[in-house]
C-alpha cells in the first residue's frame, strides 16, 4: 500500500534527521549528554543507596527480638502452648522455641575455650538454664504490646522473666533509627529525582532553543508538525540512551572502589555482587530514565517554539 | 490566484500596518511590491503565508481562504508558495543539498524523486559544485541561490521573494533577479518585495507601491516612485 510505504518513508526520514542532527550538533550533544548522564548517575546511586539501606534495615530489624524464660518447673508441654499462642498474635513474625538442653549446648558452644566456666558446669548437677521463647515481631514497634502480653496475669506462674523491659531503650531506640532511615530516604530519592529531572530538562530546552529558528524555518517551508518535532524526540532519546550506558560505565569503578569499606560497615551487604548481579535490570531502568527524559523534555521544548 | 480585498492589520492603537488594501495577482505575472522601511510590504507577505491574521478582510491563495486557516493546515498551504528571504533562512545543519532535499522529503515524495529534481535544480541555480557545502561555507549569493532553488523544488505556483537582494552586492544582485525572471519565464507567478530602485527600475513590470499601509500606485510597466 502507498500509505504504508510513505509512512515508512517518513519514521525513516525522521529517525535520518534526528541523528543527523545529532552528530552534526557535536558539541552541544556532548555537553548535553554528560547533564543527562549526571541525572542518571544520580537515579543510579538513589537505587543503590535504597538497596543499601533497605539491607541494613533488614540486618537491625533482624537484631531486636524479645526472649521469655520460663520458671524450671514449667513443662515443655505449657510452653509450647504459650508459643502457639503467641504465634497467633497479628504482630509476631516468627517465635522459635529453645530448650532448657538446647540451651545448655548452645552456652557450652559459646564458652568452651573458658575453663572456668566449663568447670562451674561440671560443679553443678542440675541444668541451670532456663527454657525460653525467642520472639521476632512484623515491626519493631510492635514489641510494647507482645511485652504486654506476656506480662499478664494469666502466664505469671509461668514466665519467669521477659527481656523486653531492659532492652526496651534499645528496641525503641533502634525502632526510631530504621523509620527515620527509611523516611530520609524516601525523602532523599523524591527531591534528588526531581531535581535531576529538572536539570535534564532545561539542559534539552536549551538545546533546543538554541535551534529555534531552525523550527521557524522548518514551518515556513511546510513542513508538517510531526517532521519537526519527531527529529527532536530522535535526538532526545538518542541522548538518553548514550547517557544511560555511559553512567552504568561511570558508576562501575566506583563500585568497585567502596564495596570494601561498605562490607567492613556492613558485612552482609555485597553491593558489588548486587551490581553485577543486578546489571541488565539496572541498565533497563537507566535507559527507560534516560529515554523519557530525553523525549520528553524534547517534547516540551519543541511545542514551545512550534507556534509560529 | 492571489487576491487581498479590504485588508487590515492593527496590531494595537499605535500600530496600523495596513489600512484597507486590495488587489489581485493572476498567474504569471511578476510583481513588485514597494514601499519604505515600515510601509507594510513585509506583512503582506506574512498574511499571504498565514505567519499572522488579518484584522480585518479575507486573504485569499488559490482554493485556500489565508485568514481562515488552522495551524496544522499551514504546510499543506506553504508546499505551494516558495519562500525567499533576506536572511536565506538556510538550515544550518544540513548541506546546499540536504536543505533543498528537505522541502520534498516534508511532502514525503519517494527518495527516486528527491535523487532526480535536487541535481537539476542546484544545476539550475548554478551550485552543482556546491551541493556538500554548508550554509557556512557558502557566499550570500550562494545561499540565496540555494534558497531559491528550495522555494522551487515543489514547482510551487507563487516564489515570494521578500527583500532577496537586501544582504547581496550589485553582482550578486543581478544574479538573483536573472534568476527570479528565468523562474517566471517558466510560468511560476514572482512576487519580489523589494526597496532597490534600480531593480525595479530595471524589470520593468508591475509595481504596487505602498506608503503607511495604504496602496498609493499599482501599475503595469512601473517605475520606483514614492512620493
Amino acid at each position: 500500500m502507498g500509505s504504508y510505504r510513505s509512512m515508512a518513508t517518513t519514521l525513516y526520514r525522521i529517525i535520518k534527521y534526528g541523528i543527523q542532527s545529532f552528530l552534526r550538533h557535536g558539541w552541544l550533544s556532548i555537553a548535553t549528554i554528560a547533564v543527562i548522564m549526571l541525572a542518571l548517575f544520580v537515579f543510579l546511586n538513589l537505587i543503590l543507596f535504597n538497596m543499601m539501606a533497605k539491607n541494613a534495615i533488614n540486618i537491625l530489624r533482624d537484631k531486636i527480638d524479645i526472649n521469655v524464660y520460663f520458671n524450671n518447673n514449667v513443662s515443655e508441654d505449657d510452653i509450647l502452648k504459650v508459643k502457639r499462642s503467641v504465634e497467633s498474635l497479628a504482630e509476631v513474625k516468627n517465635v522459635q522455641y529453645v530448650s532448657r538442653s538446647e540451651a545448655l549446648s548452645v552456652f557450652q558452644k559459646r564458652h568452651q575455650d573458658d575453663d572456668t566456666i566449663v568447670q562451674a558446669l561440671e560443679v553443678l548437677e542440675e541444668n541451670p538454664l532456663s527454657a525460653s521463647l525467642n520472639i521476632k515481631a512484623n515491626d519493631p514497634s510492635d514489641y510494647p504490646i507482645i511485652s504486654a502480653y506476656l506480662n499478664n496475669e494469666n502466664l505469671a506462674g509461668l514466665v519467669d522473666q521477659v527481656t523486653y523491659n531492659q532492652n526496651k531503650l534499645v528496641i525503641n531506640r533502634l525502632a526510631t533509627i530504621v523509620n527515620t532511615f527509611q523516611t530520609v530516604g524516601i525523602a532523599l530519592t523524591v527531591i534528588l529525582t526531581i531535581i535531576s529531572i529538572l536539570v535534564a530538562l532545561n539542559t534539552i530546552m536549551l538545546t533546543i532553543y538554541s535551534t529555534r529558528d531552525e523550527i521557524g524555518i522548518m514551518r515556513l517551508v511546510g513542513a508538517p508538525n510531526k517532521f519537526i518535532r519527531g527529529p527532536y524526540i530522535v535526538q532526545g532519546m538518542i541522548y538518553g540512551i548514550i547517557a544511560a550506558f555511559l553512567s552504568i560505565l561511570l558508576i562501575a569503578p566506583l563500585i568497585s572502589i567502596a564495596s570494601p569499606y561498605i562490607k567492613v560497615l556492613m558485612p552482609e551487604t555485597d553491593i558489588q555482587q548486587y551490581f553485577y548481579g543486578h546489571l541488565f535490570i539496572l541498565l533497563l531502568y537507566q535507559l527507560i530514565f534516560g529515554i523519557a527524559i530525553g523525549a520528553l523534555s524534547s517534547i516540551i521544548a519543541v511545542r514551545k517554539y512550534m507556534k509560529i | 490566484m492571489i487576491s487581498f480585498q479590504n485588508v487590515s492589520k492593527i496590531y494595537n492603537s499605535h500600530l496600523t500596518a495596513l489600512e484597507n488594501i486590495g488587489f489581485t495577482i493572476n498567474p504569471g505575472e511578476f510583481v513588485s511590491i514597494v514601499g519604505r522601511n515600515g510601509a507594510g510590504k513585509s506583512t503582506i507577505i506574512k498574511l499571504l503565508i498565514g505567519e499572522e491574521k488579518p484584522t480585518k478582510g479575507r486573504v485569499i491563495f488559490g482554493p485556500y481562504e489565508v485568514n481562515k486557516l488552522k495551524p496544522a493546515e499551514l504546510p499543506a498551504l506553504r508546499s505551494q508558495i516558495g519562500i525567499v528571504f533576506q536572511d536565506f533562512r538556510l538550515l544550518s545543519v544540513k548541506n546546499a543539498y540536504e536543505n533543498i532535499a528537505f522541502a520534498l522529503e516534508v511532502e514525503g515524495r519517494p527518495q527516486s524523486e528527491i535523487e532526480e529534481f535536487v541535481p537539476q535544480i542546484l544545476d539550475m541555480v548554478g551550485l552543482a559544485h556546491r551541493a556538500y557545502n554548508f550554509p557556512h561555507e557558502l557566499s550570500g549569493g550562494e545561499k540565496q541561490r540555494v534558497a531559491i532553488a528550495r522555494a522551487m523544488i515543489n514547482r510551487p505556483a507563487v516564489v515570494v521573494a521578500d527583500e532577496p537582494t537586501g544582504n547581496l552586492d550589485p553582482i550578486h544582485t543581478a544574479d538573483i533577479i536573472k534568476l527570479l525572471l528565468k523562474i517566471n519565464s517558466l510560468g511560476t507567478t514572482v512576487i519580489l518585495v523589494t526597496h532597490n530602485k534600480e531593480v525595479v527600475n530595471h524589470l520593468n513590470r508591475r509595481v504596487i507601491s505602498l506608503d503607511n499601509g495604504r496602496i498609493i500606485r499599482d501599475e503595469e510597466n512601473g517605475k520606483y516612485v514614492l512620493a
